[in-house]
């Protein structure tokens, strides 16, 4: 006879708080890739805590994402689906958020670090008068207390800071994105809906949104891109880091680049990576002419595969890397674009039969 | 148009310390500065000021020493500043913060009201970005936060239109005023500023409120009313370092177009 499976003891919460609670974003219909990240990490806390993961959507017509936050490792979500929410707008969300936690209750409630994300955050977090940790990278449970740990590096990335809420419920943060991985998609997984309606009517909000820009450009997005090619000072100039930019183009990658290199006025800021640049984590990711300095990496060291490429045999971006080769930018480079030119070629030929 | 723009002092460079002690900033360690972006804050409420008439009033939260960003201010353009200053406001996380500024802010309004706030989209060295909203939302007036450009402002209907940077684009948003705008730094250029206001900012001698001066729940100030704490810090994890590939530069190029083929499986199709 089977022994029945011992489960881990969890303490109960001390006060009637429970669950994991994730804010799901999205825009214009769309999920945020950070939410379903922090539904992988959620589900994690959760599992340890021995409770429910739930996910709280808000929009206009947007019940047809419920589903997908089922596969993504949801238990239960929490909708509002109202046209006062079809924009983002902080007044309105707010009052929605706010609503559903002081209803249901959670112990823990994530926001993406997004522009949306750590607006909403800060202003929730104010009106329930509890923490809220800003821009986090790491997420862990201190057991024997049944709190949340979140840490956030500060001083310029020099120190990791581990950041407590011991006695207001929910403990609140925003989390970088990239920085968790989103679970594999459970197909038919279902879950829990729990509807609620938001008591607020276009007449009472204060701000109306006009016009959404979205940027259209043939770059690739740094945020999003499955390989990007960074450069850095060691590029002497700008028409040394073009050679960045022509293996970019080569591998259909986005072009990264050092905050100095973006000083120098090589890069745009927007191309910038790091602490004070975007935060990515692609398959490949090429550090050519960088030293490795912690504002740098901790914007890429969650890359899956990185191949440095630097002058100094003791460059700290060694000690960073999957591959690093100790040599000159000038004449590496230029052998990698020749080789991925013949692959591209080869490939070419195939797929042409 | 009265203005008021929260103004933070801030270590200046990455060299800070922290107490190892009580884990709060120890702020003797490194030279002090305006908040980068607060100085844009007060640029732009200063171009408001001259182009539609009014004032501009700064506030700062912090030790004695943080005049100095209020006289810097002045040096930009603004008229007039309070520092708020008092020991029970030492170890505040950013709920107590914008509760302590907001204070100030009330009262700074009872004499003169406020149309507009406004603050830097974030401050370099605590770099949560929360304290902005946290006001709005405690004053109750809608946040526009990360605009990079101040498009319009109606007087007839008294309305603000501007727009805010996001991750893939822009977003033009109009609010009624009174409401409050976190500025990202490329919402204008810093300019010089004129003999006469150096020699304004010079002799300004700065406002300084304790908690005698505003009216306060001190359970909601410092430490006490802060609900997050800093529990540890430690260094970054550091990794062991890569796979060192050496050889010719021929060479070390096939050695890596040989492991990402065939190791990682990369390339295998079009693209990943
Ligand atoms: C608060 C703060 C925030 C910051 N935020 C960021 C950030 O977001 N992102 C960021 O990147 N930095 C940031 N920095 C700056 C960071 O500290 C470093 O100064 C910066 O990353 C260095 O850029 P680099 O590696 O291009 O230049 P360097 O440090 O000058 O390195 C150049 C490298 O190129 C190598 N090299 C030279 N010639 C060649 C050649 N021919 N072939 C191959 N290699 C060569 C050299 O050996 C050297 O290692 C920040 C700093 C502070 C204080
Ligand atoms: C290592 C470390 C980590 C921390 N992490 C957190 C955390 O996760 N959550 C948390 O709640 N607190 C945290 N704090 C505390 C936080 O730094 C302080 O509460 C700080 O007073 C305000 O936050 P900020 O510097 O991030 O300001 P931000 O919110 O980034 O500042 C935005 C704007 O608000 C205005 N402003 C902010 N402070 C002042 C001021 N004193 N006077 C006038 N205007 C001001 C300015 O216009 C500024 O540009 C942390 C502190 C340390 C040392």
């Amino acid at each position: 006879m089977a022994k029945e499976e011992e489960k881990p003891k969890v303490k109960l919460p001390d006060s009637e708080y429970q669950g994991v609670w994730i804010f799901i974003e999205q825009r214009n219909g769309k999920i945020t890739p950070v939410s379903l990240e922090l539904l992988g990490e959620g589900r994690k806390l959760a599992d340890k805590l021995g409770v429910e993961l739930s996910g709280v959507l808000l929009g206009y017509k947007v019940g047809h994402l419920v589903d997908t936050l089922y596969q993504y490792g949801a238990d239960t979500v929490y909708l509002i689906d109202d046209p006062v929410l079809e924009q983002y707008r902080s007044e309105a969300y707010q009052v929605g958020v706010v609503d559903v936690v002081k209803k249901y209750k959670p112990e823990i409630l994530l926001f993406g670090a997004t522009v949306i994300g750590r607006d909403l955050a800060s202003t929730v977090a104010t009106e329930l008068g509890t923490g809220l940790t800003a821009d986090t990278t790491r997420l862990d449970i201190d057991m024997k207390n049944r709190l949340l740990e979140a840490s956030r590096p500060a001083m310029g990335g020099n120190i990791m800071a581990t950041i407590l809420c011991k006695e207001k419920r929910p403990q609140m943060a925003s989390v970088r994105p990239k920085v968790f991985k989103a679970i594999k998609p459970v197909e038919g997984r279902k879950g829990k809906l729990i509807e609620e309606t938001i008591n607020l009517n276009e007449e009472d909000l204060k701000t109306k949104v006009i016009e959404v820009i979205q940027e259209v450009s043939d770059k690739i997005r740094l945020g999003d891109a499955d390989i990007i090619v960074a450069g850095g000072k060691g590029l002497q100039d700008e028409k040394g880091f073009q050679l960045i930019r022509d293996l970019a183009k080569e591998l259909g990658a986005a072009v990264g680049a050092s905050r100095d290199a973006v000083e120098a006025g090589w890069a745009e800021h927007s191309e910038q990576v790091g602490q004070t640049g975007t935060t990515v984590a692609p398959k490949l990711y090429f550090a050519i002419g960088i030293s490795g300095a912690v504002q740098h990496t901790v914007g890429m060291e969650n890359s899956e595969i990185v191949v440095a490429i630097n002058r100094d045999p003791n460059a700290q971006i060694f000690e960073k890397c999957t591959y690093g080769i100790v040599g000159d930018a000038f004449e590496i480079v230029p052998k990698f674009i020749e080789e991925f030119k013949k692959l591209a070629k080869k490939s070419g030929e195939v797929n042409n039969g | 148009m009265h203005i008021v723009v929260c103004v933070k002092q801030v270590p200046d460079t990455s060299v800070v310390k922290l107490d190892p002690v009580t884990n709060t900033l120890d702020r003797s360690s490194a030279p002090s500065i305006i908040n980068p972006y607060d100085a844009h804050a007060v640029e732009e409420a200063v171009r408001l000021k001259k182009k539609y008439g009014g004032k501009v009033t700064i506030v700062s939260m912090g030790p004695p020493m943080a005049t100095a960003v209020i006289k810097k201010s002045i040096e930009l353009g603004a008229d007039e500043g309070v520092l708020i200053s008092d020991r029970a406001f030492a170890g505040s996380d950013t709920l107590a913060t914008s509760y302590a500024l907001t204070q100030a802010i009330n009262k700074i309004a009872e004499k003169e009201p406020v149309d507009l706030i406004f603050a830097g989209k974030q401050a370099i060295d605590g770099d949560t970005a929360q304290v902005g909203p946290g006001i709005a939302r405690r004053m109750n007036i809608p946040v526009l936060a990360q605009v990079d450009k101040v498009e319009s402002y109606s007087q007839d209907n008294n309305v603000i239109r501007v727009r805010r940077k996001l991750e893939d684009g822009h977003e033009i948003v109009e609010s009624k005023l009174p409401c409050l705008i976190t500025v990202e730094k490329e919402i204008n250029e810093l300019t010089y500023s004129p003999l006469t206001n150096m020699i304004k900012a010079a002799r300004y001698e700065p406002v300084i409120w304790t908690t005698n001066d505003i009216e306060v729940d001190r359970s909601q100030l410092g430490l006490k009313g802060s609900p997050t704490v800093v529990g540890k810090i430690f260094a970054p994890p550091k990794q062991s370092g890569g796979e060192k590939i050496e050889g010719t530069a021929q060479e070390v190029v096939d050695i890596v177009m040989d492991k990402l083929i065939n190791v990682h499986g990369l390339f295998a199709k079009e693209g990943v």
